[in-house]
């Protein structure tokens, strides 16, 4: 497992990418399902 | 008129639109889950280690989908401005609203995950090459058409103006896609492409085509919510 996180010594460049990538993706949804109350009230 | 013309301009009316709009999102947005899912299990337990990158290249399954999306949303919203633009209709201008956050966030994904693969592999974050130049340039694109937007009050004439920065801007895109081609870049060429076989193992090019369909998803089912806020706003 641990071997698995360490993506072969580069865990904080394979990570660093998909971690901010998947929750920027998630901040967009938030913010999108925010408006969208908003606009619907 | 044909009745398939007719269709056409039934959906170009908002509110017909609006209930097509949360169909086709609840459909997308499960489809691109699935994708997701089964694109990440392909890209980290299927595909092999690449023998020279290690498993750095991994950063790949999110990267290029990312910079299709990146011009193909561009593109479309250049589409829709042109259609905007020449026929006035109201929903072409919402669409071009509706995707250019998305196309400003999957630019500033594929810049972002480039830079953490590069400086392992290059040995720099950054560098002014033509490709990741051109790109750059694109994420101004985005920024520049949603600030004139928000800049204009008179919605007409803030579509208008977002629309001609849209259509003049489309330029850029054949400049980052063959840029590596017209250029001596650092970047590396297309690994993929329509004429020839993929340059990569069947797991990892099956990777990658999973994560492009589930950010293609993705960005069908938030852009078509976003244009439902749009509808919305605008009553």
């Amino acid at each position: 497992m641990s071997e698995f996180f360490a993506m072969g010594g580069y865990g904080f460049y394979v990570w660093g990418a998909y971690g901010v990538s998947f929750a920027l993706l998630g901040i967009e949804v938030f913010l999108l399902m925010k408006r969208k109350r908003e606009a619907q009230a | 008129m044909t009745a398939q013309s007719i269709k056409w301009f039934w959906y170009a009316s908002p509110q017909t639109f609006f209930p097509l709009a949360g169909r086709i999102a609840r459909a997308a947005a499960v489809l691109a889950g699935i994708f997701s899912l089964a694109g990440l299990y392909v890209g980290f337990f299927l595909a092999p280690t690449d023998a020279q990158q290690g498993d750095v290249y991994r950063i790949i399954f999110i990267h290029v989908p990312a910079a299709w999306m990146s011009m193909f949303i561009y593109v479309v919203m250049a589409f829709w401005s042109a259609v905007g633009f020449a026929m006035q209709t109201r929903l072409s201008a919402m669409m071009s609203r509706a995707l250019a956050p998305t196309g400003a966030l999957f630019t500033f994904i594929a810049l972002w995950t480039g830079s953490l693969w590069g400086k392992p592999t290059w040995g720099t974050w950054w560098v002014w090459d033509a490709r990741l130049t051109s790109e750059l340039i694109l994420l101004f694109l985005y920024f520049g058409f949603m600030a004139l937007q928000a800049a204009i009050d008179d919605r007409r004439r803030a579509d208008r103006a977002g629309a001609l920065l849209a259509i003049v801007g489309v330029v850029n895109i054949p400049i980052i896609y063959f840029s590596v081609q017209w250029w001596n870049t650092l970047h590396q060429g297309a690994s993929v492409s329509f004429t020839r076989a993929p340059s990569m193992a069947a797991t990892m090019f099956a990777g990658m085509i999973l994560m492009a369909a589930a950010f293609w998803m993705y960005s069908i089912a938030v852009a078509m919510v976003r244009v439902r806020c749009e509808i919305v706003e605008s009553q």
